[in-house]
């Protein structure tokens, strides 16, 4: 919030012709005023990019202002205790978000990855049950939501669908009728000890959980900013008829990205599954929102090739954060929904806010030329 | 010496219309060729054929005299014929470097399957500031996304992107049409920088000044035929004029026939 109001006097600043007028006012008389124009173009050119500046690091800055506030309101928040709950309880939605990044990014959405989320996590139980190993079960949750991705991605890709709203609506609802429909609609009690130490062990307060989430954020982030994968990704969400005009292969990336997304639901399975030390068909509901809620926050744009893994954690560590802050300050449980709506408002603004800011870069460097 | 491109008989039907119909084109190394035409000559369809967006019905396509089959964009763009299309084909979200190189990055181990491969970041974005450089593209912070320049620059990018990578034919379509004066200024600089670089250039333009100062054949077409070709000078604008609108040029020509003219070229 502070990072808004100083983003408004950025804007005050580079757009007030008339202060910018009064202080070289005086020197305008005695030199060429197209000089003095000039020099006005490129203070307010400098404002502009601080401005974007600013905003590019807004998350983390409003993130560490949370942080701060919090440890001062309470003083079991920066318990090492406290600390490893935010990120056991961030684990699954951070792995959540690091999938719906990629998705995002290629101006897509994923609806489905809670509901897959929790098939996953139903069908790895009911493996264990007939005697899967550890492994094994592993293996069938990840692959479980690799294939809801591909349903997805082959869905939108093949189907020739304007928008991947609707097929992973669809599937959104048929993974979680078929996690009801094989579970009978009960948690299916039991999991693997591996898979029970991923969800709930830690060393010392530091949950596994975590550590998971590291890996996953690392690998990600390189495919996405290292590889040609990456690089395709981003051209794809940027301008996907470039993209095929410049032979990157747009249908196979985006199929790709969706079974990547799946995929890291599945991930995301293996950690609420340990927590719970069941298979939940209800698992996961209306965490494809909080996936969605936290890249949005945490700084990538809903109109694609945009965001980054970093983003995407710093989101989710948002929502922990204040879901942690507003029970720990005994506010109501009910509100929580209502501030995080408020924080998304905020961030989707922000985004608007960034691109009439670049739309202002676009005119002055014509002008500058 | 051969034409860098020759095309012959192009013809190209669209159901019952007729849009290319027997044309033939030469190009040389070295040389801007304007393509003149009113909307629906025929000039976009020329250049989709020749840039393997459409295939021709019947005619052949010969580069450095020998004949190539251009069956898809990807093998235009490999037999060395880039295009600046109108829309540009930017990718706002990149920068330079990354536009540049969309589609055919620097990257190895060679063993593994391309998408896994590692991008050669640092040697792209060499290259790509050599480029700007040779071809005098300033864009100020050279790390920066495209989608923060103006649309001088963007153009500029688009055009020493194509430069960059076609060895045979760059095709500009309207190049200039977005821009204003001192940005169309820049545009034209850098097509007579590819031209001294041996290109052999393209350029489908509706804006007359422009084609007499950068072209050096202006071809005009009309009705999905070739019916003239000039030297783009100011007492050929007047003949080109009439070409393109298909009136017969009179001896001294009257008033109400150049202000036709004028409305039908703007």
């Amino acid at each position: 919030m502070m990072n808004l109001a100083s983003l408004g006097r950025q804007r005050e600043g580079s757009t007030d012709p008339a202060a910018l007028d009064a202080s070289t006012g005086g020197q305008s008389a005695e030199h060429d005023p197209g000089e003095s124009h000039e020099t006005r173009q490129r203070q307010s050119f400098r404002l502009l990019r601080l401005a974007l500046g600013i905003i590019r690091l807004g998350p983390v800055l409003i993130l560490g202002l949370l942080i701060l506030t919090m440890t001062l309101l309470s003083p079991v928040f920066m318990t090492t205790n406290n600390a490893g709950n935010v990120l056991s309880q961030t684990a699954a939605i951070a792995v959540l978000a690091i999938g719906q990044l990629m998705v995002i990014i290629t101006r897509g959405i994923d609806l489905s990855v809670g509901a897959t989320l929790a098939l996953a996590s139903v069908l790895g139980a009911i493996a264990y049950d007939h005697g899967a190993s550890g492994w094994l079960v592993i293996a069938v949750m990840i692959g479980t939501g690799a294939a809801v991705g591909f349903v997805n991605g082959a869905g939108f890709v093949w189907g020739r669908l304007p928008h991947p709203f609707i097929i992973t609506l669809a599937t959104l609802s048929i993974a979680r009728g078929l996690a009801l429909q094989f579970s009978g609609g009960q948690p299916q009690r039991g999991v693997p000890d591996i898979v029970r130490s991923l969800g709930s062990g830690s060393i010392g307060w530091f949950p596994y959980s975590a550590f998971l989430v590291a890996g996953i954020a690392i690998v990600i982030a390189g495919l996405l900013t290292r590889m040609v994968w990456g690089r395709w990704v981003y051209a794809t969400g940027g301008n996907d008829e470039a993209a095929r005009r410049t032979g990157i292969p747009v249908g196979p990336v985006l199929i790709s990205v969706y079974v990547m997304c799946g995929l890291l639901a599945g991930v995301a399975a293996i950690i609420t599954s340990g927590r719970l030390n069941a298979g939940s068909p209800t698992a996961g509901t209306l965490a494809e929102l909080d996936s969605i809620a936290a890249v949005i926050i945490g700084g990538a744009s809903f109109l694609g090739g945009r965001g980054s893994v970093a983003n995407a954690l710093v989101g989710a560590l948002m929502i922990g954060v204040i879901r942690n802050g507003m029970n720990l300050l005994n506010v109501g449980a009910f509100l929580q929904p209502v501030v995080i709506g408020v924080v998304i408002v905020l961030a989707v603004e922000t985004d608007v806010i960034r691109g009439r800011l670049e739309n202002r870069v676009r005119v002055l460097q014509a002008a500058l030329a | 010496m051969n034409a860098a491109l020759s095309v012959r008989g192009a013809t190209k039907r669209f159901g019952a219309v007729l849009a290319l119909d027997d044309v033939d084109l030469d190009v040389h190394h070295g040389e801007v060729v304007a393509l003149l035409g009113d909307n629906g000559a025929g000039k976009s369809t020329l250049i989709k054929c020749i840039s393997g967006v459409h295939r021709l019905d019947s005619g052949s396509i010969m580069l450095d005299g020998e004949p190539v089959n251009i069956p898809s964009p990807g093998a235009a763009r490999a037999l060395g014929i880039e295009t600046v299309y109108q829309d540009l084909a930017l990718f706002d979200n990149l920068s330079p470097a990354s536009n540049f190189f969309a589609g055919r990055e620097q990257a190895g181990p060679g063993w593994l399957p391309r998408p896994l491969r590692v991008l050669h970041r640092r040697s792209m974005a060499a290259a790509t500031g050599d480029v700007l450089e040779r071809l005098q593209v300033s864009i100020g912070d050279r790390s920066s996304n495209v989608g923060l320049m103006s649309g001088g620059q963007r153009q500029a990018i688009a055009v020493a992107r194509a430069s960059a990578f076609a060895s045979n034919v760059v095709i500009l379509d309207e190049p200039t049409a977005a821009l204003g004066v001192r940005e169309s200024r820049r545009v034209l600089d850098l097509i007579l920088r590819l031209r001294s670089e041996g290109h052999a250039v393209i350029v489908i333009s509706h804006a007359m000044d422009h084609v007499t100062e950068v072209a050096d054949r202006a071809v005009v077409m009309r009705r999905g035929r070739v019916v003239g070709e000039e030297i783009p000078n100011a007492e050929g604008q007047q003949r080109i004029v009439a070409l393109i609108v298909g009136t017969p040029l009179a001896a001294s020509p009257s008033t109400s026939n150049r202000t036709t003219s004028t409305r039908s070229v703007d």
